[in-house]
């Protein structure tokens, strides 16, 4: 997968999902019907642009409320996205994971592909999961957790709100102080390390990597074409080997890997149906 | 093979359970439940609390 065409999906995508321009203008967020649906990528639902609901928000929301029901319809769409795609939304579908994108482009003396206590730091993600969006909003009724303290989408959000309406911006505090400088350390550390939210914070890239093994879409390594050079793990900026584990949870599916290794040996399948050889019958091949 | 075919068939399973509860979530009118959130300014989200 070309990264030009990447990007142009990414761009696509985030377009797609903040289409109400008028918003950013006026202050006023979109009421319409497309907001019974969650989107896949985290996309604050404050966000003026925003033309669908945040998974992430919508499911803290329904475990908060007074009268506890399953959350059925969230836990569906998040469990159906994650089910295809596994963490190719992160990789091509969530604009939070895009601008991040973009910031490790911003040319820096140093680019850190890993450093110690990488690996562990990456647990942090599922901690948030589980105590930010299921416990803590479960204990404590009608708080969202993740979103009240964490999320820097939602900040970017109420930049862009309050820029456009001086009510709301007087209304800001303590907790905008807070989260805004949750959102700068991440602006900030994003062009130094490659996605660092998606790497260490976000509970919903910690709940679509439960899913990577399984999904429909996943990354093939063809043992016949493979000659263990190295190159696909030198690539990735997730400090993923594709070769020892093509569908890890930590692969966010860039495809930097497939473009990246000069044999040919990596490919995107949809549900693969392998022969004896261990190569991809063609007509499964995505 | 075989590990594989269990594997889609997993896949398969899991987007069919998916499938399902979105179906029991509309029709117990969840999705009334997401809008009504979404279409009102989340005062926690953007930093007001």
């Amino acid at each position: 997968m070309d990264n030009k065409k990447r990007t142009f999906i990414q761009a696509a995508a985030a377009a797609l999902q903040n289409a109400n321009v008028k918003g950013f203008f006026t202050g006023q967020i979109y009421t319409g019907a497309g907001k019974n649906v969650c989107v896949p990528g985290l996309n604050c639902y404050s966000c003026p642009g925003a033309l669908g609901a945040c998974p992430l928000g919508s499911l803290q929301n329904a475990v908060s409320a007074w009268k506890f029901r399953f959350p059925y319809y969230v836990l569906g769409l998040m469990m159906f996205f994650g089910a295809a795609f596994g963490r190719l939304i992160c990789g091509f579908l969530c604009p939070f994971g895009f601008l991040q994108d973009l910031l490790f482009r911003v040319p820096s003396p140093k680019k850190l592909r890993t450093f110690r206590g990488d690996r562990q730091l990456r647990y942090i993600k599922y901690a948030m999961l589980l105590i930010m969006v299921l416990i803590l909003p479960f204990t404590y009724k009608f708080t969202p957790f993740f979103c009240k303290y964490v999320c820097p989408s939602g900040t970017l959000s109420g930049i862009m709100l309050s820029a456009a309406d001086s009510r709301l911006r007087s209304l800001l505090g303590g907790i905008f102080t807070w989260k805004a400088t949750v959102l700068m350390a991440v602006v900030f550390t994003s062009i130094v390390i490659a996605r660092p939210f998606c790497k260490y914070i976000c509970p919903l890239g910690a709940f679509y990597a439960l899913f990577n093994k399984v999904s429909a879409v996943r990354l093939h390594v063809d043992g016949n074409k493979c000659v263990n050079c190295g190159a696909c793990a030198k690539v990735c900026d997730m400090a993923v080997n594709p070769v020892a584990a093509p569908n890890h949870p930590e692969c966010i599916r860039c495809g930097k890997c497939v473009s990246g290794c000069p044999h040919g040996a990596i490919c995107f399948t949809c549900l693969t149906v392998r022969n004896h050889a261990g190569t991809i019958d063609s007509k499964h091949k995505a | 093979m075989s590990w594989l075919k269990n594997e889609n068939l997993l896949t398969a399973g899991l987007l069919l359970t998916a499938v399902i509860l979105i179906a029991a979530g509309v029709a117990m009118k969840q999705n009334h439940q997401v809008l009504a959130k979404a279409v009102r300014i989340c005062l926690e989200c953007i930093g007001i609390g």
